[in-house]
């Protein structure tokens, strides 16, 4: 095991799917001489090149449709959109074309690729580097979107969407990137669409992903002192979706929450929710509660930007509100 | 361009004209119950733009794309299938006529959004590049899609990159109803490929050889890695937008007829390779009564293949792992 961070993980990750299949290759923004903003692509331009490691200019629309076009023609691109908030310029190639691609044609051609942005709230950034769009990717059939919480998760799960046969959207939270975490050595995947219980609790299950799985250990670590031991269910990717697995945690805890960043209408909670009350309604004990962010966008003052997420602190009361429902026939 | 070339280029016009006129009769019985956008008259840029390609290159069409399937190769009988929705379709039904993807020709999509696939072929001339295979990638769009961001994105990224993509603008003067000389802001749309660092040829996309010849040297030029080229054909779509297009609002019944009698591409090059002896009304009659036998063939088969299961809407969502 080594110690890494969340940013080098996906580095590392990358670079070893490089050296292991000539036809994965990096583009975006600043990704080679700059080694990406954030530094998770430092080292591969001086390992692999300029033809494998591509500094694009600031386009967006071309980088994700030359992303689909060069996946459709057999390789097997990284992009990079440096923050997710500008994908809107190349919806029409993510959700008309990747998505569709193996569909139109009835099997003949795919699109192996992987688009990675980060997204998430911030501080300093105001609203246009601060979305959290999972929900809108999750609801295009044909895409899978995968968003990690630790180290160790970011290199097993970019292993595994690289190697995929279908587009990928791999959203990384910004405030996770210099967060470390023990990492396996040597090479492992994780599959796409396998849950991980983060820390087991028999009292209420806490549905979560990215990086709001932290926000339930914290708040799961300040429950354990009242006496209620919470399961952190961290999901790993909203498509495809661990249904058996939330319904395997909740079924044993009869109480949930679902905990996300996310703007909290229209979320990945709602879908979540759905799944819960109608596998699961006559074994809950309380009403499924969903946690997101306040249906606003980030805003610039620290104060104001820490207020629209999600806390520790409203977990815990959510928490206790679930456990201390009672139940009337 | 050689003889035997010409000829055979002229034999895949006639491909494309009697395979969309053959499609025009079947949806007005009611059979192809898509939009049909029609690709008649302007036969000759597939047919040019097509003649020197293989199935290892990448072409990306639109939705007017049966010119481009024909001249790669796409077969009748499998183009009527789908355009029917049929399970023996290229698509199995589920693309439908505006999406046909015929990878093993070389024609790797057709696109119902206007300009998307413009930024593909870039793409794919990304990967001909990355793999030094000697392939090219065609990225065909209409005077509409001109006026698309990504289009000029493109350009520029396939310039800087050197790539091996040839933007192929067939200017039929209509983006529906909108006419280029309203919606453009220059008479020739080749000339923005200065601003790229690219040439930038205007043809007479009526004209085989014309078209052909400029094609000729853009594949030369992409194949020997000296980057891409904008070939912008001037041409007419002599029908509607789609089957059905209420169009004489925007346009002349006088106009339509013009381009028909006096600058088709068919009877231009028909003209062409009878001046050169090259062909006779004998030898054209035949060539076009083989062309009806294989589309009454064609209909035959789409018309037994049965339409697709409801296994199928779920099935091709995601490639299996």
């Amino acid at each position: 095991m080594a110690e890494l961070t969340y940013g080098k993980a996906i580095g590392r990750a990358i670079a070893e799917e490089m050296r292991r299949d000539p036809d994965v290759f990096v583009m975006g923004e600043n990704v080679g001489t700059t080694g990406n903003i954030f530094k998770v692509l430092e080292g591969l331009l001086a390992e692999f090149g300029e033809e494998r490691v591509r500094d694009t200019p600031l386009a967006e629309e071309i980088i994700i449709n030359a992303a689909v076009g060069s996946a459709m023609a057999g390789l097997r691109p990284v992009a990079e959109i440096m923050y997710v908030d500008f994908t809107t310029f190349g919806l029409d190639a993510l959700l008309n074309q990747a998505s569709k691609s193996w569909f139109n044609s009835a099997g003949r051609v795919n699109c192996p690729m992987v688009l990675r942005c980060p997204q998430g709230a911030g501080p300093g950034r105001g609203s246009h580097h601060t979305n959290s769009l999972e929900a809108w990717f999750a609801h295009v059939p044909g895409l899978k979107v995968v968003l990690p919480a630790t180290p160790a998760d970011a290199k097993g799960l970019m292993v595994s969407a690289i190697r995929d046969d279908n587009p990928v959207v791999f959203l990384e939270h910004k405030q996770l990137y210099f967060t470390k975490g023990e990492v396996p050595d040597g090479e492992y995947s994780i599959p796409l669409g396998k849950a991980e219980i983060k820390r087991p609790g028999k009292d209420l299950t806490i549905v979560c992903y990215s990086i709001t799985v932290h926000t339930a250990l914290k708040a799961a670590e300040l429950l354990q002192k009242e006496g209620i031991e919470a399961e952190v269910l961290d999901l790993r990717c909203l498509m495809p979706l661990d249904r058996e697995a939330v319904l395997a945690s909740v079924a044993k805890t009869k109480r949930a929450m679902v905990l996300y960043e996310a703007p909290v209408h229209y979320g990945a909670g709602g879908e979540i929710v759905t799944l819960i009350q109608q596998e699961l309604f006559r074994d809950l004990r309380a009403p499924v509660r969903r946690i997101g962010g306040l249906h606003t966008h980030i805003a610039y003052a620290p104060n104001l930007c820490a207020a629209a997420v999600p806390t520790a602190e409203q977990v815990v009361v959510a928490a206790r509100d679930l456990v201390g429902y009672e139940r009337k026939a | 361009m050689e003889d035997g070339k010409l000829l055979r280029q002229y034999e895949v016009m006639l491909r494309e004209r009697y395979f969309v006129l053959e499609q025009c009769t079947q949806n007005s019985k009611g059979k192809i119950h898509g939009y049909l956008h029609c690709y008649t008259g302007e036969e000759a840029i597939a047919a040019g733009i097509c003649a020197d390609l293989n199935p290892k290159d990448s072409v990306f069409s639109t939705h007017r794309a049966e010119g481009h399937l024909v001249s790669m190769g796409a077969r009748f009988d499998r183009m009527m299938a789908e355009s029917f929705g049929r399970v023996d379709g290229y698509g199995k039904g589920l693309g439908g006529v505006m999406h046909m993807s015929v990878p093993e020709i070389g024609l790797v999509h057709s696109n119902g959004v206007v300009g998307g696939g413009i930024g593909l072929a870039v793409g794919a001339g990304l990967a001909h590049r990355y793999r030094k295979d000697g392939g090219v990638a065609v990225a065909f769009f209409g005077d509409g899609a001109s006026s698309h961001g990504v289009l000029y994105e493109g350009m520029n990224l396939a310039s800087i990159w050197k790539l091996p993509v040839i933007f192929v603008l067939e200017n039929n003067g209509f983006a529906i109803s909108s006419p280029a000389t309203k919606m453009i802001s220059i008479a020739d749309v080749a000339r923005r490929a200065d601003g790229f660092s690219l040439p930038g040829i205007v043809v007479d996309g009526n004209d085989l050889v014309a078209v052909y010849e400029a094609a000729s040297t853009a594949i030369r030029r992409a194949r020997a890695g000296e980057g891409p080229t904008f070939l912008e054909c001037k041409t007419y779509r002599t029908r509607g937008h789609n089957e059905g297009d209420p169009q004489w609002y925007y346009r002349t019944r006088e106009d339509v007829k013009d381009w028909e009698q006096n600058r088709d591409p068919v009877k231009r090059c028909k003209a062409l390779l009878i001046s050169k002896g090259l062909l006779t009304e004998e030898k054209d009659k035949a060539m076009v009564d083989a062309i009806k036998k294989e589309l009454a063939e064609a209909v035959a088969f789409a018309d037994a293949s049965p339409y697709p299961g409801e296994e199928y809407l779920e099935k091709y969502v995601w490639k299996e792992q």
